[in-house]
């Protein structure tokens, strides 16, 4: 009889578990709260069914257990109640799939004025690029990549010249505006994630992958990576700031060009980050090594 | 309603009988064996022992997770390498090993009535083969550099590329060589599983009336042979772009500062590849676990599974349509977002055939006489994991939902019960059922429960509260979970209660062990038929059963295998190879 007993608690549990625990998730900050909404949705529904089918076979247990003389009844199928089971079935996955569907149309469907930007990963940091006055990106060549040229833009494209390249270093992004991420990668699959935007996509070295968001407070955000790159994986933390219009600006100001950087004897290099010159995913290596020999 | 199971119409015997293959000394009756059964008993053992380290991994990566920075020597290199061994041989080593090779080989051809399978030699290299693969594996923990730490995806470039542990060493070429082997070896017991129920079956054992265990290996060994080529060719290319220099899945790659030799291969084709045969995979391991565990409930409650012929559609239906939802692994993956309209719809229509199987399992024990054995136990806390896992899986299937969850904890909880726990949890009944049938003595009852309770509540404890970690956005994979932001210390704490779990769950499998090898001569006398079940693999003449199984004359099978509680019948079960009236009912025995 325990387990008819455990089986009540389960459900029990589960569901004071569900609104009482302190684990949830992050306060959102950017638009997805549609996919927020769908994750009530489907926790209601499949809660309902959880707790339903779990009752279900502790009474059945409690009521049906062996007891001397008892004898099971006979009962091959029943058409009738396996057609209703089936319809009902069917109408509660519609109504899941049917609002997701809705969301995801909106997910793919990016804004026609939102701004494109560039996030690149390598293992194991993250870069940046914005298109410069002339609003757009230049090209990009794995090929390219060199320590001058560290994100790979072509070289010879005008339109690359003005971007503003971030590497290893914070994004920056105004806060309200819609923001159409471009991905590359220029080694292995990352991903880049935020918890409180509820949106990734991972990073496919050879194509550009993407998606959009707008980002609805301001606040620092921890970017993490969410695809397996190697050993530095867990530690390839990046962040994202979102301003209010005249910070962003502010720190817009004081970033580089592309064709600054990639001549930097005429703007003097002494005013240069000095991270821009260690090679990439050295400090995640140097980190690993503190890592593996703690 | 009770056309199910005409119990007239038993077809002539069409061939004669041809002879078995006996063998003449210790070596070709016990080690390189024909019989169906001792191959069963050898890749039961096998898959156990190399489950066994995947378990003791788990236990390493679950002390790196819920004390973050107490253990040195679980270094993030060493971190994924556990990872990726444990999760490669739990799928495959062991859980597809075990199911097909294990359960299909004992249980197939003793349910459909023959004496062996159809190709025993081949039956017996399979198992050979797939040693080999373990042993190939297991050679990877002391090759230099140690075994891959790809995770068990295993995806390019990371794979083969020096960032991953094992990536420029030995540690990826033996994980693919393996790889290459089990599928050879599979392949040649596979087509044994499929011909023997196809051909194999004794007189009047019409496919509709085969118990649900061989319904659910058949389709599984269907599915497996239909879905490994795809793994193997994606091995093979790997393999190249690893050894030869080839760019199959290698595109340029500027690593570390250094241009690779490498160009226009996709990662991508990969992991089409890899879901192709992966997503079949969740649904080979869980197919036999839904038969068995059919078996299992009606058996103990004594009553005839709900609605036989709709569990059957369900299996096969599912069978097929896994074929079409490969891609829900890859919403986030960069493939072209408006594959997600169409893989959405299929991976939400299979929760149609899937929840029927969970309604008819609980409608049987609607108005059954349900003795709590321990495989009846265990039954049950399978539908309560799979229906949590599954019901995850609706989050996870529905693409928008899967944005944020997709390679976070929830993920990892999410599989570990509906494809981990769940079968997991379905092998343990089945054996609790099967021992005495393999060793005619029954496993011991206290020690059984104790292994019961620990394994059901602990797997409970250590999965459910993992899902809210990923809601909160702990990302899967994660070596090290230090300076997270989104991680508050109540969330630390709860991992070291989740590791703490991990612990004494691994320990009730020591004692499940213990019983296991105890109860072979201690154990209680279990005689030929201990759960009075109406199965061909109860009849036997011999416990245990002999090698040809059948004694002199193949049984005769006059009904379906689920005759419990029929009406007016004097025993409460009447065994597939009783001829005689369907519903006594209406002539009293
Ligand atoms: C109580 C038993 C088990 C425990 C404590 C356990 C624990 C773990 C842990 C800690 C991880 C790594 C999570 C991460 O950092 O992403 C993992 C991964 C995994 N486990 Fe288990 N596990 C158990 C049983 C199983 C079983 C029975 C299966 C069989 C399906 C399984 C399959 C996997 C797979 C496929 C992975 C993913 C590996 C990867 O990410 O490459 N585990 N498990
Ligand atoms: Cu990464
Ligand atoms: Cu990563």
């Amino acid at each position: 009889m325990a387990i008819a007993l455990v089986l009540v608690l389960i459900v029990v549990g589960s569901v004071l578990f569900h609104f009482l625990s302190p684990w949830w998730w992050t306060p959102i900050a950017s638009n997805w709260d549609y996919i927020d909404n769908t994750i009530i949705i489907t926790f209601w529904i499949t809660g309902a069914v959880f707790a339903a089918v779990v009752l279900f076979m502790a009474y059945c247990v409690f009521r049906f257990r062996h007891r001397e003389g008892n004898r099971a009844a006979y009962e091959p199928e029943n058409k009738r109640l396996e057609s209703w089971l089936t319809i009902v079935t069917a109408v509660g996955v519609t109504s899941l799939l049917v609002p997701g569907l809705f969301v995801w149309s909106r997910f793919v469907t990016v804004p026609s004025d939102a701004t494109e930007i560039e996030v690149i990963g390598q293992q194991w940091q993250w870069s940046f690029r914005l298109p410069g006055k002339d609003g757009k990106l230049g090209t990009s060549d794995t090929r390219d990549v060199s320590a001058d040229n560290p994100l790979g833009v072509i070289p010879g494209d005008p339109n690359g010249q003005d971007d503003v390249v971030v590497e290893a270093a914070d994004l920056h992004l105004p806060v309200g505006k819609p923001v159409k991420v471009l991905l590359r990668s220029i080694d292995v699959l990352h991903d880049f994630y935020i918890p409180e935007f509820r949106a990734k996509m991972d990073m496919i070295p050879g194509s550009v992958t993407y998606f959009w968001f707008t980002p609805t407070r301001t606040g620092s955000f921890q970017v993490l990576c969410a695809e397996l790159c190697g050993q530095g994986h867990p530690l390839m933390h990046g962040m994202v700031m979102v301003d209010t219009e005249q910070d962003y600006l502010a720190w817009l100001g004081q970033q580089q060009t592309f064709a600054q950087l990639s001549t930097p004897q005429k703007t003097g290099s002494a005013d240069q980050t000095p991270d821009r010159t260690m090679p990439s995913g050295l400090k995640v290596a140097a980190q690993l090594e503190t890592v593996g020999s703690r | 309603m009770v056309d199910v199971t005409p119990a007239d119409a038993v077809p002539p015997a069409e061939v004669g009988e041809m002879e078995l293959y006996h063998p003449h000394s210790w070596w070709t009756k016990y080690v390189f064996s024909q019989d169906a059964k001792v191959i069963a008993i050898q890749y039961s053992a096998t898959a156990t022992s190399i489950g066994l380290v995947a378990l003791v991994l788990s236990w390493l990566m679950r002390l790196q997770l819920g004390f973050p920075g107490t253990f040195d020597f679980i270094t993030p290199e060493a971190y994924y390498q556990f990872i990726t061994m444990h999760g490669m041989i739990m799928v495959i080593y062991l859980l597809t090993a075990l199911f097909l090779g294990g359960f299909g080989n004992y249980l197939i051809p003793l349910m459909v009535g023959a004496r062996d399978m159809v190709f025993p030699y081949v039956n017996m290299l399979s198992y050979w083969i797939y040693l080999l693969a373990v042993l190939v594996l297991v050679s990877s923990f002391f090759a230099p550099g140690g075994p891959t730490g790809a995770g068990w995806t295993l995806y390019p470039p990371q794979a083969i590329m020096s960032g991953t542990p094992g990536g420029q060493d030995w540690g990826i070429i033996l994980m693919l060589s393996s790889l290459i082997l089990f599928i050879i070896g599979f392949t040649m017991g596979g087509l044994n599983y499929v011909v023997t129920v196809l051909q194999g079956r004794t007189r009047g054992m019409t496919m509709m009336r085969l118990p649900l265990t061989v319904w659910g290996i058949f389709t599984a060994t269907v599915m497996a042979l239909l879905a490994f080529p795809a793994l193997f060719v994606a091995c093979v290319m790997m393999l190249l772009d690893r050894t030869l220099g080839t760019s199959f899945f290698m595109p340029a790659i500027s690593e570390m500062g250094e241009q690779l030799p490498h160009n226009g291969g996709s990662p991508i084709l990969f992991q089409h590849l890899f879901w192709f045969f992966g997503h079949p995979e969740v649904y080979i391991v869980a197919l036999p676990a839904f038969g068995i565990v059919s078996d299992l409930i009606s058996t103990h409650a004594r009553k005839n599974i709900f609605g036989y012929r709709m569990m059957v559609w369900a299996i096969v239906g599912i069978g097929a349509l896994s074929f079409v939802v490969w891609a829900h692994h890859m919403y986030v993956s960069g493939m072209n977002p408006y594959f997600g309209f169409f893989f959405a719809t299929t991976t939400l229509i299979i929760a149609v055939p899937t929840a029927i199987k969970v309604y008819n399992w609980v409608l049987t024990l609607w108005r059954g006489d349900i003795h709590l054995t321990i495989p009846m136990l265990f039954a049950l806390a399978f539908i309560v994991t799979f229906v949590n896992g599954g019901l995850t899986g609706l989050f996870l299937g529905n693409v928008v939902v899967d944005v944020p969850l997709s390679d976070t904890m929830f993920v990892v909880a999410h599989f570990h019960m509906v494809m981990g726990v769940a079968p997991i949890i379905v092998v343990f009944g089945a054996i609790y059922h099967w021992y005495p049938k393999v060793t005619g003595r029954m496993l011991d009852e206290t020690l059984g429960r104790f292994h019961f309770w620990v394994t059901f509540l602990g797997a409970y404890l250590i999965f459910f509260p993992m899902h809210y970690l990923g809601l909160m956005g702990v990302p899967r994979r994660y070596a090290e979970l230090t300076d997270m932001t989104i991680m508050t210390e109540s969330a630390h704490h709860l991992n070291s209660f989740i590791s703490i779990m991990a612990f004494i769950v691994g320990f009730a499998q020591m004692v499940f062990l213990f019983n296991l090898i105890w109860s072979i001569r201690h154990g209680r006398e279990a005689g030929g038929n201990p759960w009075r079940a109406t199965t061909l693999e109860w009849q036997t003449p011999q416990t245990p059963p002999a090698h040809g199984n059948f004694g002199k004359d193949l049984p005769i099978v006059y009904r379906w295998a689920y005759d419990y509680s029929v009406p007016g019948a004097k025993e409460d079960f009447i065994p597939q190879n009783v001829p005689g009236a369907f519903a006594p009912s209406r002539e009293p025995a």
